[in-house]
């Protein structure tokens, strides 16, 4: 396929911030209209901050200079099945989590398999700051100031074997702790993995926050991948397990409806889920659809990845 | 104002509780970070509740044997086709802005989207013949027209069914619901016909 978008969405051609706000404002206008009465625009400030910030965070040259997401759509509106598989549901469901003591466990095809405290196994590296889009294969977008880790870095630090090909995640499974896990609508424990070439580029990361405070319980902390030229299922939350194998691992949606969600799940306009188009999303806080990015946008970065693949079988 | 007035109007004014709840939510924010696909569920579900609801009015009035709520019937179908109509009208507006080839294309491709659209060209012409005129215009013709409303369901729960990711609840739980209105029918249809031959 032959790949000549720019690696980045220039700010030109961000939607402005008068028109960000018009899709509320056409609904308002049309409901005003239908019952014929005028009232006040309502202050949407949804950003209540009072987690402790992250120290020591780096800004990095990889993030987008688009404009992010407001705080309470980050955090207010989520897939998170294992707190429920409403949009709110993982806000009103995760609010008594608590995601410590938390230790992951490191196998496989690995020179040391371990089990560390997820502290000591995020101190090593650097923190940062990566503004990335977020592509959600329902066809809606955000914009995300996540904070975290180079997942290559870590990859480096844990040393697989020659023989490893493929890095799996695990997500914790415990049903007393994730309601969701009551409730069969998926393979629970929660599973997703990544080509290793995948794993080590630059832009995937395992993030431990957002807006420069620690992952709130609805986004999946204390740790998770965050991968931005894939579908956002493929950015597996609250980790536990991460296996090196030679065989491609077996993630949860594919095991679903392998029909509909394949291992890949690169962002592709032109391959559409089968029952609805990918070719364009809603951002949100935006009103009209805008086109989907090849690769969300990354495609100067990682088409190089799945050079001479068939992209429509590898969905 | 008889007890049943009361009735009718309480159900009329309840019934109208879901889009008011709609526009308050404009107003304040809400309507989740995702508005547009919001209003589309909350249309959609509201639409199918009122369908599901008046096909409960004949096996009620057959078990408590009180004929005047036949006089509902009309009611809770218009206000299915009502929220009918406003959940068409977020898809082509808000969420499409007019795009009528991107419409048309998801019309033709998208199964859900095909029966969607089934169900609202089901519910159209029993909309347009709800009248009194209409029914005394089209005499036995109307009931046999009016059928239609067990396929419009059927569709409405499918076009439901194939839009869910992995979550099948709800969609099962209407299915469920339709199979025993249904099967009232035929029980019922079963047992006179067996009662008029003895």
């Amino acid at each position: 396929m032959l790949i000549r978008k720019p690696a980045d969405i220039p700010y030109s051609e961000v939607t402005p911030k008068s028109l960000y706000l018009r899709r509320r404002e056409f609904i308002q206008t049309a409901a005003a209209g239908a019952i014929g009465a005028t009232v006040a625009l309502a202050p949407a400030d949804t950003r209540a901050q009072s987690r402790p910030k992250l120290p020591n965070v780096r800004k990095s040259s990889l993030s987008t200079t688009e404009a992010p997401n407001d705080y309470g759509d980050v955090t207010g509106y989520n897939n998170f099945y294992e707190f429920g598989t409403g949009k709110e549901d993982p806000k009103a469901n995760a609010q008594r989590f608590v995601p410590k003591p938390w230790s992951i466990r490191v196998e496989g095809l690995v020179k040391t398999p371990a089990t560390y405290d997820v502290d000591s196994f995020i101190k090593p590296h650097p923190l940062e700051e990566r503004i990335y889009r977020l592509r959600c294969v329902e066809a809606w977008s955000m914009v995300i100031p996540w904070i975290g880790i180079s997942l290559a870095d870590v990859v480096k630090r844990l040393e697989p074997l020659p023989s490893a090909k493929f890095v799996e995640f695990t997500t914790l499974h415990d049903a007393q702790r994730m309601p969701g896990q009551r409730v069969p609508v998926l393979q629970w424990p929660y599973l997703e993995g990544l080509r290793l070439d995948e794993a080590m580029h630059p832009l995937s990361i395992l993030a431990v926050g957002l807006f420069g405070e620690a992952l709130p319980n609805q986004n999946g902390p204390p740790i998770r991948l965050v991968v931005p030229w894939k579908y956002g299922f493929k950015s597996i939350k609250s980790i536990v397990r991460i296996r090196f194998t030679d065989q491609q691992p077996r993630n949860s949606w594919q095991v679903s409806q392998p029909r509909e969600y394949g291992f890949f799940a690169n962002v592709n306009p032109e391959v559409d889920h089968p029952r609805w188009s990918q070719a364009s999303e809603r951002r949100l806080g935006e009103f009209r659809r805008r086109k989907t990015e090849m690769f969300n946008g990354y495609a100067q970065q990682v088409a190089q990845l799945y050079t001479g693949m068939d992209l429509r079988k590898n969905y | 104002m008889t007890r049943f007035n009361l009735l009718r109007r309480a159900i009329f004014a309840a019934a109208l509780v879901p889009a008011a709840a709609l526009v308050y939510g404009a107003f304040t924010d809400g309507l989740t970070a995702n508005p547009i696909d919001y209003i589309t569920d909350t249309t959609g579900t509201t639409a199918l509740t009122f369908l599901v609801l008046s096909l409960t009015v004949t096996p009620l009035r057959r078990l408590t044997g009180k004929n005047e709520l036949i006089k509902l019937r009309r009611m809770l179908g218009l206000f299915a086709f009502f929220y009918a109509c406003l959940h068409l009208l977020t898809w082509s507006v808000l969420d499409w802005f007019f795009d009528v080839a991107s419409m048309a294309s998801d019309i033709v491709e998208r199964p859900f989207i095909t029966l969607g659209m089934t169900t609202f060209l089901l519910l159209l012409p029993l909309a347009v013949t709800s009248t009194a005129g209409m029914i005394r215009r089209l005499g036995k013709r109307w009931q046999l027209l009016h059928r239609l409303v067990y396929a419009a369901a059927v569709t409405a729960i499918i076009h439901f069914w194939w839009v869910v990711k992995a979550d099948i609840r709800e969609p099962r739980l209407w299915a469920l619901a339709l199979s025993v209105l249904l099967g009232f029918r035929i029980w019922w249809a079963l047992r006179t016909r067996t009662f008029s031959r003895s």
